[in-house]
């Protein structure tokens, strides 16, 4: 089979779709990661509650999309505040692995609820605006696609916007740089880390509503999208939300050329090949600083 | 005099734009105390790094009894023959002061993870073996009744004394000492003195970084004297404390002692 | 966990620490002698096969749990990809009776030299990082082995599993599946020894060095320790206890494999059964096969109601005792030593 450059194209558009998921994801990591250095493996869950929780509202209170996605951001937000007041704050001092098992442990507990809850089968959204494709120097595109990639693009820079122009992303920033130095200048690190967590819960839930009508959402898919949005934040540079956006969408385009050329099969391990090369060659990250030292 | 023991030629090292050491270059001879001194950021603590292979070197040599030590790994140069102490004392806080002492030994030990699995070759009746001489090693330190403290909760002057044990139970030819003396009170900086002179009369060659000027004066045979990376001066006490040079490099730096 | 203050007695008085030491190495033991005898028993306490059925999986997980301890407890080195090498070791060794006759002695030794290979390869250059770094490259290598054992149907089945594999031989006498009870003293005697050989290796020279480097890495190395050496050593053993505990899984009485025991789970799983009991000890490990193995059994027959429970208790387990149940029952210990005055004078080593 020969390998066109109209079927690269195709594979590197929809792998910016799933890189945008992936960004996103990667940006939750980075804000929770920079306010209490912790790594929360259950940030693949407020995706899937995202996707789950608008699916469900429009069936259940036949809500329109945009009240559903509302109900679906501002709840997952609150669960989001919930896991960081509930779980992280009392263990805020153990080590790296029990922060580990603490957060895959509030992972499978979200999902278990949510399994109970709406069941294990797949649910169907609409796309937003249609399912008629949308054709790029001969490679097509879903709108739905667009939806993806503009809102991952909408939501980097409301974030750049909120770090550099509100007092309260100031206040973040300035947590993540030396929290001892901010609170010593009366920011209030607690308010800031409910911030961070509430602010990664809706992103979350937002990444997972734009992808549920691409991919159909079901209680169980938080994990692998968590993962690999993970993957895409160490790519970058742990912390640096910029990088987290960068390494998503190379994690998504290099995971869809691969799918597409090598082998489809593979496709879940392909983002954790491209993540440990990139750890052995550059051990921070591609946009990350100095030392490897988590 | 004796023969000349560690001979470092040439050594620099730059981070960023700062050259923090320049060209310097300076010998030990055997069983001499020699001294590193000079003003903060002398470059003193680097040149230690540089030697024992924490930090690359940008360029120089460093002959140790013949061997090149620059690019080689610290566990390799320690292998060689050269000890090394910390100016915060780096004791092995989970684990006992014997303990700290019986990883003192591991370069004299053979048994490896297999061996020492399955307690063949030898393995066992070595462990038994450090067990003693480690116990040994602190009695003689007469340390001996700290032997089953955890090492994190010693003061530090004791942390310092169990520190150059650890160090000495590896039985190295050379120890480096940065800075053994901060943060001891005078009565322990003097037994601190005294027990550098005993090593040093015990057949070990002392290199040591130290800013108690009077420490440095009453035990050092050499001083080499270091500002902003540079070789400022090399003599012996009663010469360095007239010259000059270094006079106008502590005005106003340290008065204290000299 | 010492008593803080120690009586001031006469120098001539004060037991000689090296003494103590090994008094410590040989109640040690004693206390392996002892445990190990004790599960010798239980059989004959239980007639149930389905208990002896799960106490087969402790004894697996101890394995595990075991050799995930050297690396975590002693050497400081986080590994959430450990599965992986349960599930070479165990696919290594189905593969080669199964498909291609081998022996199973033959197969496992093979299993094993294959774990340590990959072990080695991937251990060399990951464990230069540090931290989550460190974390995340072993939880890809975790994820790349589960989606080959998933996807490389041809030779492992994927998902719809490995059969055909045959009892393990134990000098020409089949351990078959209708006869749980030989199995479980097989494990077990595994078990008994890589306890063994555990113990010999953290009370020794390399133990030390591994305990040393995890303290600080800069003072072991200027004592002659080859840091990266002994890191890349602790990974490859510890993936070697994981890849015998996977041989004895395959040819445990179900005689099957499936993808599903060797992925992300198993390794949190694992990592749990270390922390939770108390990594850097000798019985925390062992203590943790046991309740994550039961708490996972009991819930077993709840259907979706265990995942929830489960989650639930390693977040309440882990922020309750952050240091693991040993250190969580020594604090108590203190604390009651501090309520009961009679009981201060006790000073145990």
């Amino acid at each position: 089979m020969d390998i066109t450059a109209v079927q690269v194209w195709q594979f590197i558009l929809s792998g910016l779709t799933t890189g945008s998921i992936y960004a996103l994801i990667a940006l939750g990591f980075s804000l929770v990661y920079n306010a209490t250095g912790v790594i929360n493996f259950a940030q693949g869950e407020f995706v899937m509650l995202g996707g789950m929780i608008t699916a469900a509202s429009m069936e259940a209170w036949e809500l329109p999309l945009w009240a559903a996605a509302l109900v679906a951001i501002v709840l997952t937000t609150l669960i989001g505040l919930i896991l960081d007041r509930a779980a992280i704050r009392p263990a805020r001092h153990a080590s790296v692995v029990v922060l580990i098992i603490i957060t895959v442990g509030a992972s499978i507990f979200i999902r278990g609820v949510a399994g109970i809850i709406w069941g294990p089968d797949e649910r169907p959204l609409t796309a937003f605006s249609g399912e008629a494709p949308i054709t790029i120097w001969g490679g097509t595109i879903t709108p739905q696609s667009l939806w993806v990639i503009g809102t991952t693009l909408v939501v980097a820079i409301a974030m750049w916007l909120i770090f550099e122009y509100t007092v309260a992303g100031k206040a973040m920033r300035a947590c993540a740089i030396n929290a001892h130095a901010a609170q010593l200048c009366g920011i209030e690190l607690s308010r800031m880390i409910s911030w961070s967590f509430g602010l990664a819960a809706g992103v979350g839930a937002i990444a997972g509503i734009v992808l549920a009508p691409i991919t159909m959402t079901q209680y169980n898919i938080g994990t692998m999208l968590g993962l690999k949005g993970f993957c895409a934040a160490i790519l970058g540079g742990l912390g640096n939300g910029l990088g987290g956006i960068a390494g998503g969408l190379l994690l998504g385009v290099l995971e869809a050329l691969g799918a597409g050329l090598i082998s489809s099969q593979y496709k879940d391990a392909i983002a954790f090949v491209v993540l440990i090369v990139v750890l052995l060659i550059k051990p921070s990250g591609l946009l990350g600083g100095e030392e490897a030292e988590g | 005099m004796n023969e000349v023991l560690f001979r470092v030629n040439g050594l620099s090292k730059t981070f960023g734009g700062l050259q923090a050491v320049r060209n310097v270059g300076f010998e030990v001879r055997e069983g001499q105390i020699k001294a590193l001194i000079g003003p903060n950021g002398a470059g003193k603590t680097t040149i230690f790094n540089l030697l024992t292979g924490v930090l690359a070197a940008d360029s120089g040599s460093a002959e140790f009894e013949g061997r090149e030590l620059i690019g080689l790994p610290t566990h390799r140069i320690a292998a060689l023959g050269i000890g090394r102490t910390f100016q915060t004392s780096l004791l092995f806080d989970q684990m006992t002061v014997l303990e700290n002492v019986m990883v003192g030994h591991h370069l004299r030990g053979r048994a490896t993870m297999l061996t020492a699995a399955l307690r063949i070759l030898g393995a066992g009746r070595e462990e038994n073996e450090y067990r003693r001489t480690a116990m040994e090693t602190l009695d003689r330190a007469g340390l001996a009744d700290l032997a089953g403290r955890s090492a994190a909760e010693l003061p530090i002057g004791q942390r310092r004394m169990v520190e150059v044990a650890r160090a000495l139970a590896a039985e190295p030819r050379l120890l480096m000492m940065d800075e053994p003396a901060a943060g001891l009170n005078m009565r322990e900086t003097e037994q601190m003195a005294e027990t550098i002179q005993q090593i040093r009369d015990s057949g070990v060659t002392v290199l040591i970084v130290e800013h108690d000027m009077s420490l440095v004066m009453s035990i050092s045979d050499e001083i080499l004297v270091l500002d902003q990376g540079q070789r400022l001066a090399e003599g012996p006490p009663s010469e360095i404390r007239n010259d000059r040079r270094v006079l106008s490099a502590y005005l106003g730096e340290e008065a204290d002692g000299c | 966990m010492a008593a803080r203050e120690r009586p001031h007695t006469d120098e001539a008085i004060v037991p000689n620490e090296a003494e103590r030491h090994a008094a410590r190495r040989r109640a040690e033991k004693l206390q392996i002698v002892a445990f190990f005898g004790i599960m010798a028993l239980v059989p004959f306490g239980i007639g149930n096969d389905y208990y002896l059925h799960i106490l087969i999986y402790i004894g697996l997980h101890l394995i595990l749990a075991t050799g995930l301890n050297l690396l975590m407890g002693y050497a400081g080195q986080v590994s959430l990809g450990h599965a992986a090498f349960y599930g070479i070791g165990a696919y290594a060794s189905g593969i080669l009776t199964a498909t291609y006759g081998w022996n199973p002695w033959l197969a496992m030794l093979a299993a094993l030299l294959l774990t340590c290979v990959v072990a080695w390869l991937v251990g060399k250059p990951t464990l230069r990082l540090r931290g989550h770094y460190l974390a995340m490259a072993t939880l890809g290598v975790g994820i790349i082995v589960a989606v080959v054992i998933r996807q490389w149907t041809d030779l492992t089945g994927g998902s719809a599993g490995l059969t055909g594999i045959p009892s393990m031989t134990f000098f020409g006498h089949e351990l078959t599946s209708d006869q749980d009870l030989q199995y479980y003293y097989f494990v077990w005697a595994w078990a008994a020894a890589l306890t063994v050989l555990f113990a010999n290796l953290v009370a020794s020279r390399p133990g030390r060095a591994l305990r040393a480097l995890h303290d600080s890495e800069l003072a072991a190395q200027v004592l002659g320790v080859d840091t990266a050496g002994f890191k890349v050593r602790a990974f490859v053993i510890s993936a070697a206890y994981a890849s015998i505990a996977g041989t004895l899984y395959a040819h445990s009485s179900m005689r099957f494999l499936s993808p599903t025991p060797f992925g992300f789970h198993t390794s949190i799983a694992l990592l749990v059964m270390v922390v939770l009991g108390g990594q850097g000890t000798l019985w925390g490990p062992v203590l943790g096969a046991f309740t994550i193995t039961l708490i996972e059994e009991t819930l077993r027959p709840y259907a979706d109601y265990d995942i929830i429970v489960y989650g639930l208790l390693l977040m309440v387990l882990m922020i309750v005792m952050p240091g693991g149940v040993s250190r969580a029952l020594g604090s108590l210990i203190d604390l009651v030593r501090g309520w009961v005055p009679a009981l201060r004078g006790g000073d145990e080593p």
